[in-house]
């Protein structure tokens, strides 16, 4: 397994944000989490990435316990995409996506051939190269997305964690966008909202509700019409897609 | 065009830019040696100063080398330091909280300053500089610690930080205007008001050295957290995913910039303006990536600083003005130069 949790739990104050959450992921595979609003998908995300230290439970990286894993060591073989960062400073586009590079660097090392390699292999992948001089607020939503892509592939990560990527994104960018994430060779969980995209692009999916494991396995094996009923709280009707013979859910009203 | 060319065009033309920008402070710390209410030649100026190097010998009224030597010349360079550091903690205070108005008193440190040195001055615990600055510096370091125990008690967060120094900047600002208003007499307020708005007056020598050991380290403090600070453009987690350990940065830097700033505060008191306005406009020039911006700031800052110094010293004959009230009347226009213009190419 490259990413496997046992039983974690997260609290915040007295409410439990994640209740006993295991799952597993085999590398090379896209894991997806799904859940309503509030079900714990982004605090299970940063559990993952090492960014909350959790109440109980544990967290391996290829069998090796996370806590024993350096913050240095961590980023250089994870990256995260969080949902919507941004910031007030203008920088380029360039900029951002060498940051991904911090971890491979120390403080007063030059700048080296295998950094601007890793920066311009990952504009390239995202197809943002020919803007790489472009600032921060005159790029659309679609594009900060994909440069905060570039900037965790700059990491080199052998996993990734995406938090609700396609967030705000007009349909052609969310669905290029998962192709893209799809397409790579790395372990990745990734939140998403939208069941049909994560029945699509998801090799195993994994359902939260009140911070509550509800289902893992894959795509056919977790959605149904009662999963759909108890957890998302809408009746639907499912159907294997004839166009991509991955589950698809009509919506009744 | 290659982006490596572009790499290395960058870091040439930064070179060249940081020389280019020493050699204008130099002749800015030239100028705010050579001009001042004595009008002193610039012949006698420099032959004042290589004498006391030690390259030259060349006869000159005592008066006037001394004038050069022991008072304008450690004037400008204090005047340089205090610029550097003021810019330099404003540009990583500003990065390292995500707020554009973020300025090295924002942690309450030259409120603190205030009422310290304003106990010393109208309760006449000891006398003399030496016990002035020593109860600026400590007040300083009071309210640092009042905003850093207040902030982590809220559990972090920038805009906590933020709100912690608003708070501590009121409560010591109203400290200083009780201690003035129950004990002070008029000469006493006097006093205090010229060195709240900030004064060069009475720095010589000694002062330069304890300010230039300070600037310069923190300063080398701040650059090896550069990268570091670059990583929190996007907010502290997004940091800590690219290995920053946060608090101990945050920590270090906080740290850093209040050292610097109350060491400035306790000085010369303090000085608005500088710490808020020098960093946008060192954006505007390099950019935000801070290996090339804190050197910039420094200089720029230094720049600024002398400059203001200078102005303050000639604009009225027979008077100095505070310098803080300069650096604000320059510093406004030329903020809303850069904010104008920063609008319009973005």
């Amino acid at each position: 397994m490259s990413i496997r949790a046992e039983n974690l739990v997260w609290s915040v104050g007295k409410i439990r944000i994640i209740d006993g959450v295991s799952l597993s992921v085999r590398p090379g595979k896209v894991l997806g989490v799904l859940g309503p609003n509030g079900s714990g998908k982004s605090s299970l995300l940063r559990l993952l990435a090492g960014l909350r230290r959790p109440a109980g439970g544990q967290v391996f990286l290829e069998e090796r316990d996370l806590r024993t894993i350096g913050r240095g060591a961590l980023a250089r073989r994870m990256a995260l995409v969080e949902q919507q960062a941004t910031t007030e400073a203008n920088v380029r586009v360039r900029d951002v996506v060498s940051l991904g590079r911090i971890p491979h660097r120390s403080p007063f090392s030059g700048w080296s051939q295998g950094d601007e390699a890793a920066v311009n292999a990952a504009l390239d992948r995202v197809g943002m190269r020919e803007r790489a001089h472009r600032t921060w607020h005159s790029l659309s939503g679609g594009e900060r997305q994909r440069v905060h892509l570039a900037r965790a592939l700059a990491q080199a990560p052998r996993e990734l964690l995406l938090d609700e990527p396609t967030n705000h994104l007009d349909i052609q960018h969310q669905i290029a966008l998962l192709k893209l994430v799809g397409e790579l060779a790395l372990t990745t969980i990734v939140a998403l909202h939208d069941i049909n995209h994560a029945a699509m692009f998801c090799d195993q999916l994994l359902i939260l509700d009140g911070g509550r494991l509800v289902a893992q396995g894959t795509p056919e094996a977790v959605l149904s019409e009662a999963l759909m009923r108890q957890v998302f709280r809408v009746e639907a009707r499912i159907e294997s897609s004839p166009h991509h013979g991955r589950p698809h859910i009509h919506y009744m009203i | 065009m290659n982006a490596t060319t572009d790499k290395t065009w960058e870091h040439a033309g930064l070179g060249l830019f940081i020389t280019l920008g020493g050699l204008l402070l130099l002749l800015t710390i030239a100028a705010g040696t050579g001009i001042g209410e004595m009008s002193i030649s610039i012949e006698t100026t420099f032959a004042a100063m290589t004498n006391k190097i030690g390259w030259s010998a060349v006869a000159l009224n005592p008066i006037q080398e001394s004038v050069i030597w022991d008072y304008r010349l450690s004037r400008a360079l204090v005047g340089a330091c205090c610029g550097a550091g003021l810019a330099v903690s404003g540009a990583v205070l500003q990065s390292l909280l995500r707020n554009p108005l973020a300025e090295p008193y924002v942690l309450g440190i030259s409120a603190g300053a205030s009422t310290g040195a304003v106990s010393i001055i109208i309760l006449g615990v000891g006398v003399g500089t030496v016990t002035l600055s020593a109860g600026a510096f400590v007040g300083a370091f009071v309210a640092f610690a009042f905003v850093a125990l207040l902030s982590h008690g809220a559990r972090g967060g920038a805009s906590k930080t933020i709100l912690a120094g608003v708070a501590a900047s009121q409560l010591f600002n109203a400290l200083t205007s009780y201690v003035v208003t129950t004990s002070g007499n008029a000469q006493q307020t006097r006093d205090v008001m010229f060195w709240l708005l900030g004064s060069f007056g009475g720095v010589r020598w000694p002062e330069f050295q304890l300010i230039l050991i300070v600037v310069v380290i923190g300063f080398l403090i701040c650059m090896y957290f550069a990268s570091a600070l670059d990583a929190f453009a996007f907010g502290d987690d997004a940091a800590a995913s690219l290995g920053i350990p946060v608090n101990i940065v945050r920590i270090a830097l906080f740290a850093t910039t209040a050292l610097m700033t109350a060491t400035i505060v306790s000085m010369v008191g303090s000085i608005g303006f500088v710490g808020l306005v020098v960093p946008h406009g060192a954006r505007f020039i390099v950019g935000h990536n801070h290996i090339r911006l804190l050197p910039t700031c420094m200089v720029a800052g230094g720049i600024f600083m002398v400059l203001a110094d200078i102005t303050s010293r000639v604009v009225l004959p027979q008077q100095v003005l505070p310098i803080g009230v300069v650096t604000a009347l320059v510093g406004v226009p030329a903020f809303s130069i850069i904010l104008y213009r920063a609008k319009s190419t973005t």
